[in-house]
């Protein structure tokens, strides 16, 4: 699984950050998408893809396998 | 009479405290896009599918421009929250809206809401122990649903909580679409606009650590900063979104657990689905209030249907969360239920700026009910809880409990 985010899209919800914590994290200073690990482990992939699909603004893409 | 032959009255009335309008499923079955006739007599058009919903909700074509002088008012004295003319001064779009939401946004990161979950888990646990001390049964609205949101958003933005049944008079007046007339509406703003001013000159003169303090820090348009005005409006539109929302909620969601008592049977149990829970209980909150208006700055098509320039469209989110295109036994309450894509939030650039806040104050007074009161339950019979009329945010008048 490859993940990619959209920082101009991202509008700072944080759901990402608490659902899959070891892949996103956010800006300190606006609170903007901050992707940890592009190719997260496939312990990792349920939280990713939850995290994907409830994005408000669709900010975060999955492409590849798992 | 079917919903599609007649125009339908808006906010379409509701005899169940939890339970949706019979309406809504016609609605998106049938006329997914109905006229409908406001408290103040102007018509708008409601939407109630799920992909529509979604979609006007992250098209900037709909505005929130509700002082366009052909735009629906909302009430019948033309007032409220959303025809306010100070939503106008944050801007609605583009470059500038998303300059403001980020630095505002910083205070309200998953990160931030995290760090403040202790602090927020000791006052929902002394809040309880009061409503305990004072013997069942209780009021979970008023003893724990209120005063948790409100002293955690007057903390962040460093306003005395002394002064929390002011605001909430004045968060009422802004929300309630049928309840005040207009010149006290209009009175009632004025005081809030007189005390903000006041506070954000306060904390220029002596700075706390709190978010009006640091917006002031920042420095002024030319700094890249807001200016007073904006800051003024920015701690009002926090201070009243931070305040009812999550308050109504809380009642709302333990109501619904406790009205079919094997749900919170289940998260006793189970109580790594308090995540899930508080979700579903966004998701499915039938009494969710106004919905979301749109201001349309050209013409654009919505399933099917054109609607020219000018049209006011009402988003109803509680109706697309019910979708079953959307959601698999959407009518059912589940848990676990996991993605749960719902719009409770509002979806894209506009979706609430609070909801990391509200989620984790949601998911604490959870923890802390089942922990400390695992033999909550309702203490009148779920067709007895009643709605409170009238607001954009809807909620129940009391929610009796004993344990």
């Amino acid at each position: 699984m490859k993940v990619t985010v959209d920082e101009a899209r991202c509008c700072g919800a944080g759901q990402c950050v608490l659902i899959a914590p070891e892949v996103f994290d956010q800006r300190e200073e606006d609170g903007v998408v901050v992707l940890l690990d592009p190719e997260p482990g496939a312990d990792l992939h349920a939280a990713v893809r939850e995290a994907a699909a409830v994005c408000p603004a669709a900010a975060i893409g999955l492409s590849g396998q798992g | 009479m079917t919903v599609n032959e007649q125009i339908l009255d808006y906010p379409i009335p509701s005899d169940s405290a939890l339970e949706p309008p019979p309406e809504w499923a016609e609605l998106r079955g049938a006329c997914p896009v109905a006229s409908v006739r406001l408290p103040s007599g102007d018509r708008a058009t409601l939407l109630t599918r799920y992909a529509d919903v979604k979609q006007v909700l992250a098209d900037p074509r709909f505005t929130r421009l509700l002082n366009a002088p052909d735009a629906a008012r909302l009430s019948a004295e033309g007032g409220g929250v959303f025809n306010s003319e100070m939503a106008q001064i944050v801007p609605d779009g583009g470059e500038g809206h998303q300059h403001w939401r980020r630095l505002v946004g910083r205070w309200f990161t998953a990160k931030r809401m995290s760090a403040l979950r202790p602090a927020m888990t000791e006052i929902a646990e002394r809040l309880v122990d009061d409503m305990v001390e004072r013997g069942a049964p209780g009021d979970l609205r008023a003893d724990l649903g209120f005063p948790l949101p409100v002293y955690v958003i007057c903390d962040m933005l460093g306003v005395p909580a002394a002064d929390r049944d002011r605001f909430a008079y004045w968060s009422d007046t802004l929300l309630n679409l049928t309840r005040y007339g207009k010149a006290e509406t209009d009175a009632a703003q004025a005081e809030f606009v007189d005390y903000m001013s006041g506070h954000v000159a306060a904390k220029r003169a002596a700075p706390g650590e709190d978010l009006l303090s640091e917006l002031i820090a920042v420095g002024g348009p030319e700094g890249g900063g807001l200016s007073d005005v904006q800051i003024m409006v920015t701690g009002m539109g926090l201070l009243v979104a931070g305040h009812e929302t999550t308050a109504n909620m809380i009642g709302k969601m333990v109501s619904m657990l406790l009205a079919d008592r094997s749900r919170w049977e289940r998260l006793l149990a189970e109580p790594s689905l308090v995540r899930t829970a508080v979700e579903e209980s966004l998701r499915l909150d039938a009494n969710a209030g106004f919905g979301l208006p749109r201001y349309l700055s050209e013409e654009i098509e919505v399933s099917g249907t054109v609607l020219p320039r000018g049209t006011t469209v009402i988003c109803s989110m509680a109706a697309a969360n019910r979708d079953e295109s959307a959601f698999a036994a959407a009518a059912e309450m589940d848990l676990g239920r996991s993605p749960n894509p719902h719009l409770a939030f509002g979806s894209g650039a506009h979706s609430c700026l609070g909801q990391a806040l509200a989620r984790t104050e949601l998911q604490v007074v959870l923890e802390v009910l089942l922990r400390r009161l695992p033999s909550l339950e309702l203490a009148v019979p779920v067709e007895e809880l009643e709605r409170v009329e009238g607001l954009a945010v809807g909620g129940l008048r009391a929610v009796p409990v004993r344990w």
